[in-house]
């Protein structure tokens, strides 16, 4: 068994959950990781201060691509608040596989971008 | 002294060269010699290493070379030994220092055929573009002017330009790729016809494709047209002959890194004329003739565009990278990288879903391969290769427009070298079609 390529990081890369476009959303932002070239962004449809629904668009590596479907799941329901304030462990936690410092960026990705769309900010969560 | 004329090359390195130049350079002549391939690894002290209890694979020349021991123990050698500031002391110290560091640029531009005197030490071939894209562009290209460039440009033979045409109100046009990665000479033609055109700066080497560019016949269209020409030797110099008399471009830039040299060095040649009437582009100690409180007169080329203390040590060392390639012989370097360029093109072609860009055969292009692989993205290709101990690189590769052009956000790219071996591009085969199973392809 593949210590990064675990089957359902293969899964999410292959068939990521929340991926597309959400018609009517409220919130929005795109990110992309200049190391290469990968582009994530997502759109936010909120409700009493949670988000409600969220869809990713955008492509990336495994990491990138599996992280985002990951973290869909968890974010949805989530108070805005508190989204702004994950951090990396968060998103590393979640993926449950060790992540190089190179492939951090792939795995932070989604978190970025999803932070400065509910005005969390533009900083790489730390 | 470390780095001067006593670098010598051992001759079964040479030798092992030459055999493989006399057998020809097809993939399937690498391939049926793979245990007779050349053999001048030894000279790597880097391939001492065996990460993981196997041999360090490097398949990512293109983005900087590894250095034979004559390069580090002339970097060393100089450091430890002839250390002193240029063009100052009077001391004996100083003198060898002087000497070493200007008989490195005599060497050095001798390599390719270039005059010294208009051979001038930058930090890198980024360095060398906005030196000229300041000094002589600042001054030549204005309102309604145009600026020249390709679309299988690096990004440093983009963005200088980019920020000159917007400072200047001038326009920035592209020469297009076409779908086997290749400029078409008419459309340097048309544009050069329209007669607003001032520079036309272009890759020799293309970092990405792979693709070399007819240098001299494009150099010839744009004087007779009026234009300046600006070529980036990046990747040429390091795995070609390179007469830059030949090529005729009026200003030639390549850097020592990807040519066995030091990190910190870059060169340019320019034409003299031009580099006379341009100012400066750094100013400072050295660059000048004379100074009082108000103003200054600048130095004599080459020193007029080398402000402060220049990289010496790395000049020296890169002299050491000069002579080992010389003894080598390019054409030697050439025809070894070709004969793995179609091992790499014939063994890539073996693996599902894989896509190559760029030239389809491999006399039309230097020693590189970037390609996609179905189902994996590039990231994890380059993730997966160095499971097998393969490095290679995955990215935009400093290319984003063409990137955008081949219609990919990113590709791996796997590189060769003077060190290479056809048993290294197995193992990258290999280390891809065992990552293809790893993804359940």
């Amino acid at each position: 068994m593949d210590d990064l390529y675990r089957d359902y990081i293969l899964e999410h890369y292959k068939r990521p959950r929340n991926f597309g476009e959400l018609e009517p959303h409220d919130l929005e932002a795109e990110e992309h990781n200049p190391l290469c070239g990968d582009e994530l962004g997502v759109q936010i449809r909120v409700q009493d201060g949670r988000i409600e629904d969220l869809r990713f668009h955008g492509h990336g590596c495994a990491i990138s691509q599996a992280a985002a479907s990951i973290a869909s799941e968890e974010l949805k329901g989530m108070e805005l608040e508190e989204v702004r304030e994950l951090g990396a462990d968060w998103m590393i936690d979640l993926l449950g596989i060790p992540v190089s410092a190179t492939r951090r960026k792939c795995a932070l990705l989604n978190l970025k971008v999803v932070r400065g769309a509910v005005g969390g900010g533009s900083d790489w969560p730390a | 002294m470390s780095g001067a004329a006593d670098t010598t090359v051992p001759l079964d390195a040479a030798a092992a060269l030459t055999g493989i130049a006399e057998r020809g350079g097809g993939g399937r002549v690498a391939a049926e010699h793979g245990a007779a391939a050349p053999d001048v690894r030894g000279d790597f002290p880097i391939f001492a290493r065996t990460p993981g209890g196997r041999p360090l694979v490097y398949l990512d020349s293109a983005s900087t070379s590894q250095k034979p021991a004559v390069v580090i123990d002339a970097l060393a050698g100089h450091l430890g030994e002839h250390n002193a500031n240029v063009h100052r002391g009077v001391y004996a110290l100083a003198q060898e220092a002087d000497a070493a560091y200007e008989g490195a640029r005599e060497r050095i531009a001798a390599f390719v055929n270039a005059d010294p005197r208009t051979t001038i030490f930058t930090k890198n071939v980024t360095e060398a573009i906005n030196l000229v894209a300041y000094a002589w562009g600042r001054a030549n290209v204005g309102p309604g002017d145009a600026v020249v460039i390709t679309q299988m440009e690096h990004h440093a033979n983009i963005v200088p330009w980019q920020q000159l045409c917007r400072e200047r109100g001038a326009r920035l046009r592209y020469l297009e790729v076409d779908v086997e990665g290749q400029l078409d000479p008419a459309q340097l033609d048309a544009e050069l016809e329209r007669g607003d055109v001032r520079l036309v700066a272009f890759t020799h080497v293309s970092n990405v494709l792979g693709t070399i560019n007819p240098v001299a016949a494009m150099t010839a269209r744009i004087r007779a047209a009026g234009a300046v020409s600006l070529v980036d030797g990046a990747q040429a110099v390091p795995q070609m002959p390179v007469d830059v008399a030949a090529v005729g471009a009026d200003f030639y830039a390549w850097t020592g890194h990807k040519a066995l040299g030091p990190t910190g060095i870059g060169v340019l040649h320019g034409r003299r004329e031009l580099l006379e009437a341009m100012e400066p582009f750094l100013t400072g100690g050295d660059m000048i003739a004379a100074v009082d409180f108000e103003s200054a007169t600048w130095n004599e080329l080459p020193y007029k565009f080398e402000a402060g203390t220049p990289p010496i040590a790395e000049a020296v060392a890169l002299g050491a990278a000069v002579d080992y390639l010389g003894a080598l012989g390019m054409e030697r370097v050439r025809t070894h990288e070709l004969a793995l360029t179609c091992h790499l093109l014939e063994r890539l072609a073996e693996v599902p879903g894989l896509r190559v860009v760029g030239p389809p055969d491999a006399e039309r292009r230097g020693g590189l391969a970037s390609f996609t692989v179905q189902g994996i993205h590039p990231h994890d290709v380059a993730e997966l290769a160095d499971r097998g101990g393969v490095c290679i690189r995955a990215g935009h590769h400093c290319a984003q427009p063409l990137m955008r052009r081949l219609g990919v956000a990113a590709t791996a790219r796997a590189s060769v070298g003077v060190y290479n071996t056809p048993a290294d591009i197995d193992a990258l085969i290999q280390a891809l079609q065992a990552g293809r199973e790893v993804f359940g392809l």
